[in-house]
């Protein structure tokens, strides 16, 4: 008896599942092609074809494995700091300190990579992302306490940590940890040893299998875990969260700190499997990119994965499109922009596409200035 | 009896504005050793205090006019910023100072309108709807700047005769810009309006308790509107300010996190005019001391850490200062009419 | 009262998304009378009215006025508050649409502001406002700021808020759910005041005693649809209750003698003090014994809900201590309270009580998602908690398609019953239930009420907060009323009479309290 209602809802499940995945991955593809239409009225605006440039731009992401490769070198980052803000979401904080984040990241890893030396790769390199993946964490908790102790609004305490890590990052990489070889005017560090890169398999950054791994373990910590249930829940009522006797405070904070360790672990791979040493002005305006990325995957860790492959694609195609099309790079940021707006924008999309408005993420985030 | 009850009210003062009176103190004192030490420098570091605090001021009014009303806006850094670089480019068309003003704050005031569509009609969540637009202006801004553009003439200090010879006093306040005097003078008139208006009444009503506007005639949503796209227009002012005013040329993200520090102004001040003027002010003071302190010190202070400050003061004063300050009741929710 | 209308609604129809809340209804009011509206929750009332005061429009029907002198009727179209407060209807909402941070004077001019050049006019406003207060015998301060002044109060600035815009309908929501039975006696003697002056008064409620005591014709309502329209000297209590729930009612619970044992809960010296330094709890002390039910009786407001709020972990306090099963509880921290066998049905069930988005197995698990079977260390065990509500499910007959239905979907009597289900399916010592049956349908209050009577003679202590009389003294063995933050008297429900309940809780002290 038991069996056969397990099997109807499995099946159900089964199904409900499918039409859950169409309905989520709806909005963000019309959205993304809504984005693309307006991009293409203001290229035409500007006086340059959209149809050369969208095609540049394809050429550049996708048009060779060379060009492959480096999509996926610059979406690993954007992974990360994409699961980091769709990690802090789920427990309705809005993180946009990733940027600062994964700069202390790059930076930390950077100083292990090239201060320590005579371990083998091995044991370096893992060592490396370990401590950026660290200081990210830790530069989290910051806004995380702020924020449950004091109420101080995590948007505002982040992006001003973000320009805070700018000034400490860009002081370590023009004071104590310049490279002082011979020859080198600019604020950077020395380029990391051997033993702590992160190589690439051919085209393939083994970075980007990190990320792919790591959204895996976000997926099973959210939705197999204990700990994933009690974000969750304060995420989507913080009071009844309360009430089952979830410890509000502690959650918080570990996701803010968690969320912050993924934006780490994100610049520790761009400065060992990319740039291989620090350098200031890399990768700036990526604490937004990681919000557009986090709610173009629907805040979810298997969404993010699309969502920064094409955002990714874009930033790899740019250079080709500026060159072959003489289209300014910005043009990306500004479809970036407007994929945000429709994405956020579910009313009108769901209409669009006459689907039911669901409940589905009623997490709160503009819940006012105080505390919980 | 009539003892205890004005003994209440001083407690009630004392425990409201407790706090700005004892900073206003403390800078009192620092000041008045600073004129007697070194005039010139005190009278230069006060001027670009208060010059520095009119785009935050702006940011701010925004900011609160917007929340008196409910709708929370964090795109008020992308809206000084687009602004700022259309006001810049209306007068590198046109040569106008005032064209381009208005052009600014015209920018801004669409930019609000745009806010108020997503928050109020869409119903979107209003810090992404904010993210929104921030994303856009960067993304704007880089895409159409050309570099090496200058503005035509820049809106130079107006010293308003003999006012400005007082001592001290007389060149902060009175020997300024246009943008700077409207901006005190717009202080005071959006406190008048917010607490002696009907129109101020209705607002702030919508911001507590939106329902029981609703139910005794008053349209939420317009009100909503209005706020913003007024509150819009003073952002794009204060982009103006800054490329026609301040600087005068424009620089891929100028405004350089002064929309958030804004905000920080805002709550400091408990979303009142005259409490974001003064904290304003005190933001304005810390950023000039900045290059102060670059010249003071015999120990060099990196430059970087410096450039810290106005961000950790902002943490500071969130941290501080929000819990104790009471937002209106119903910020940050849309309205439904059921 | 004569005879000619008021007002007049005719066909009314209301349709919601799943939901027919208004069928074809038909309500006139004649001038200068009381006009009781009766019905369960979710009857169809407050959405009438809503129509009537512009807040909602109606899918069919018309609306008419009469004027006055005459008996003609006049059909009007209501398409928002305003035009409804032209036509000289007036609402005081269940829920007070006051501003509490606003001043009595602010709060009525709202919306009708009158101005002296740019500014506000406010001295001339309270004058008006004084006036208005003497007239009709409602004493207020027009500088008082509303969040300090009493409930019963701030009702009277709403009814003031009315007559400021020459009201000459009156329309009361349930307006005695916060008062106790003095204030409802004030709360009667101004409503025929205004009768007498010509306004005419629409009342909903759902409390039988009212109606039947101030009431000049009462019209039933169910599900939407009239059911009939009567008078008090044609009906009592018993045809009413009929009349809303369309079968025989049982006004009492039937239970048998309360077997009290050991005591379960001991509560010595409580005191609370809110964020403003207000003393909300003033050094309580009771006990709830195994086996008996203890109820809480008092009006909305006098502390009550900061007391279970202070027994649950959700709240800290000053002094006190409180022991459960023998045991010292420490503040501020639920779990060790839930795992030593405290069970809490919370007063607001979509705030405390559910995370709506989840489904009904993960809500069931709410409180102890991270215990075997439900989890091993930091895996979850997805199977057993489909398996634990599924059993559920069908233990407390809840109406739901799965255990994977989000809470959302379900109805408030299921979502209720989830809760219930959750709490009562752990091994509990002590049940703390706060307003268990809130805007709950009949059918449902009394599986509840079941269900609360069967852990007691299970040997469950029952602590019962409800601010519905009939529920404490229907169930309860013990009562215990509070009045501002402490409690009065405890008294024995079977001797105690309504009048000395009414009186404890306003504050007063009777010869006789028995202690029990």
């Amino acid at each position: 008896m038991v069996n056969k209602r397990e099997l109807l809802f499995t099946s159900r499940r089964v199904a409900s599942l499918g039409k859950g995945i169409w309905r989520a991955i709806s909005v963000p593809v019309l959205a993304v092609l809504l984005a693309g239409i307006v991009g293409a009225v203001i290229l035409l605006v500007s006086g340059a074809s959209p149809i050369r440039a969208y095609a540049a731009l394809f050429q550049g992401s996708f048009g060779s494995s060379a060009a492959l490769g480096r999509t996926l070198e610059k979406a690993t980052p954007l992974m990360f700091s994409g699961l980091a803000v769709a990690f802090a979401f789920k427990a309705g904080m809005f993180n946009i300190g990733a940027q600062g984040q994964l700069l202390l990241g790059a930076m930390t890893a950077a100083i292990i990579g090239f201060k320590v030396s005579g371990l083998p790769a091995y044991i370096h390199a893992p060592l490396a992302l370990l401590a950026g993946a660290l200081a990210g964490a830790l530069y989290g908790a910051i806004p995380g306490a702020l924020k449950t102790y004091t109420g101080a609004h995590e948007v505002i305490t982040t992006i001003m940590l973000n320009y805070v890590a700018i000034n400490i990052t860009d002081y370590l990489a023009d004071g104590p940890f310049k490279d002082t070889s011979p020859g080198n005017i600019v604020a950077r560090t020395p380029p990391i040893l051997d033993t702590a890169r992160i190589p690439a398999i051919g085209n393939l950054p083994v970075g980007f299998i990190i990320a792919l791994l790591v959204s895996g373990v976000v997926w099973w910590m959210l939705w197999r875990t204990t700990i994933g249930f009690e974000i969750r829940t304060v995420g989507l009522n913080p009071n009844a969260a309360r009430y089952a006797g979830i410890r509000v405070a502690r959650t918080l904070i570990l996701t803010m700190v968690l969320s912050a360790l993924l934006a780490g672990i994100g610049g520790a791979i761009e400065t060992q499997g990319v740039v291989g040493r620090y350098q200031p002005g890399f990768n700036v305006g990526l604490g937004f990119d990681g919000i557009t990325i986090a709610l173009l995957g629907r805040t979810h860790p298997f969404g993010v994965i699309p969502a920064s492959l094409l955002v990714g694609a874009m930033k790899a195609g740019s250079s080709q499109m500026q060159f072959s099309a003489g289209v300014a790079k910005e043009i990306t940021d500004v479809i970036q922009a407007l994929i945000l707006f429709f994405v956020a924008a579910e009313l009108i999309v769901r209409w669009l596409l006459r689907t039911r408005v669901a409940i589905e993420e009623g997490v709160k985030l503009s819940t006012g200035w105080g505390k919980q | 009896m009539r003892q205890n009850f004005a003994l209440e009210r001083l407690k009630c003062f004392l425990r409201r504005w407790g706090t700005a009176l004892l900073i206003g103190l403390g800078l009192a004192v620092v000041i008045g050793w600073g004129y007697t030490t070194n005039p010139r420098v005190t009278e230069a570091v006060l001027a670009s205090s208060v010059r520095q605090a009119t785009p935050l001021v702006l940011g701010a009014l925004c900011g609160l006019l917007g929340e008196r009303a409910a709708v929370i806006n964090i795109g008020i850094e992308g809206q000084m910023l687009l602004s700022a670089f259309i006001g810049f480019l209306f007068n590198v068309w046109t040569g106008s100072l005032l064209l381009a003003v208005l052009a600014g704050v015209l920018t801004g005031a669409i930019l609000g309108l745009a806010h108020a569509f997503m928050s109020v009609t869409l119903k979107i969540d209003q810090i992404i709807g904010g993210t929104v637009i921030n994303i856009l202006a960067l993304g704007l801004t880089g895409y159409f700047y050309t570099a090496g553009l200058v503005t035509k003439g820049k809106l130079l200090p107006i010293p308003l005769g003999p006012l400005a010879d007082i001592p001290l006093i007389g060149p902060v306040l009175f020997n300024n810009p246009p943008i700077t005097y409207i901006t005190i003078l717009l202080v005071f008139v959006v406190h008048y309006v917010l607490f002696h208006t009907r129109w101020g009444l209705r607002t702030r009503a919508v911001g507590e308790h939106p329902r029981a506007a609703d139910t005794v005639g008053i349209n939420v949503y317009m009100i909503r509107y209005v706020n913003v796209v007024l509150g819009g227009a003073l952002a794009g002012l204060a982009g103006a300010f800054l490329t026609l005013e301040a600087v005068g040329s424009f620089e891929r993200a100028m405004t350089n996190g002064r929309g958030f520090v804004a905000l920080a102004v805002m709550i400091f001040g408990k979303w009142t005019p005259l409490g974001a003027w003064g904290a304003a002010l005190l933001f304005g003071f810390a950023s000039a001391l900045q290059t102060q302190l670059q010249f003071f010190g015999r120990v060099m202070i990196p430059h970087q850490f410096i450039g810290m400050l106005p961000y950790l003061l902002t943490i500071v004063v969130l941290a501080g200062f929000v819990g104790r300050a009471r937002p209106p009741a119903a910020d940050g929710v849309p309205y439904e009419k059921e | 009262m004569d005879n000619t209308i008021a007002l007049e609604a005719r066909n009314i129809t209301k349709r919601f998304p799943g939901v027919l809340a208004n069928d074809h209804v038909n309500f006139d009011l004649r001038k200068g009378e009381i006009h009781a509206l009766l019905g369960e929750n979710g009857a169809g009332k407050t959405t009438l009215m809503n129509i009537i005061y512009g807040l909602y429009s109606q899918d069919e029907g018309q609306i008419a006025l009469g004027i006055d002198h005459s008996n003609e009727l006049h059909p009007v179209e209501i398409h928002s508050p305003h035009d409804a407060i032209q036509l000289g209807i007036g609402m005081v909402h269940q829920h007070f649409m006051l501003v509490p941070v606003f001043t009595v004077t602010e709060n009525i001019i709202l919306g009708q502001e009158v101005t002296r050049g740019p500014s506000l006019d406010l001295r001339n406003a309270r004058q008006h406002i004084r006036k208005l207060s003497q007239d009709y015998g409602l004493e207020v301060d027009p500088d008082a700021v509303i969040e300090n002044l009493p409930v019963g109060v701030q009702q009277r600035v709403e009814i003031l808020k009315a007559l400021y815009r020459e009201a000459r309908i009156l329309v009361l929501d349930e307006p005695t759910a916060v008062l106790i039975p003095q204030e409802v006696d004030d709360l009667f003697r101004i409503m025929r005041q205004l009768t007498e002056r010509g306004v005419s008064i629409i009342f909903i409620t759902h409390k039988l005693k009212e109606v039947l005591a101030v009431a000049d014709r009462i019209t039933v309502m169910r599900r939407g649809q009239v059911v009939g329209t009567t008078t008090p000297a044609e009906s009592d209590e018993h045809k009413l209750a009929s009349m809303m729930v369309g079968r025989e009612v049982l006004l009492q619970v039937d239970k048998g003698p309360a077997n009290p044992g050991e005591v379960v809960l001991e509560v010595e010296g409580l005191s609370v003090k809110d964020e403003r330094g207000v003393d909300v709890l003033r050094d309580i002390s009771f006990q709830v014994r195994s086996g008996e039910i203890l109820g809480i009786a008092g009006v909305q407001g006098n502390g009550q809900t900061e007391l279970v709020e202070s027994l649950t972990g959700l709240r800290a306090y000053q002094k006190g201590q409180v022991k459960l099963a023998g045991e010292y509880v420490a503040m501020m921290n639920p779990r060790p309270l839930i795992e030593n066998g405290m069970a809490h049905i919370p007063e607001d069930r979509q705030k405390h009580g559910l995370v709506l988005p989840y489904s009904i197995a993960d809500n069931e698990v709410l409180c102890t998602y991270y215990q075997p079977p439900f989890a091993r260390g930091l895996q979850r065990d997805q199977q057993a908690v489909i398996e634990n509500a599924l059993r559920l499910i069908e233990r407390f007959d809840v109406r739901a398609p799965g255990p994977l239905v989000p809470a959302s979907n379900l109805s408030g009597g299921n979502q209720q019953k989830v809760i219930v289900a959750r709490e009562l399916s752990r091994p509990v010592r002590l049940l703390i239930a706060n307003q268990p049956t809130r805007g709950l349908d009949v059918g449902s209050i009394e599986y509840i009420h079941r269900q609360i009577v069967d852990m007691r003679d299970k040997g469950v202590g029952v602590l019962l907060v409800s601010v519905e009389l009939d529920e404490i003294l229907s169930l309860a063995d013990r009562i215990a009323v509070m009045y501002r933050g402490q409690i009065v008297a405890v008294v024995d429900p079977e001797t105690v009479t309504r009048a000395e309940l009414g009186l404890l809780m306003a504050g007063s002290k009777i010869e006789e309290t028995v202690n029990v």
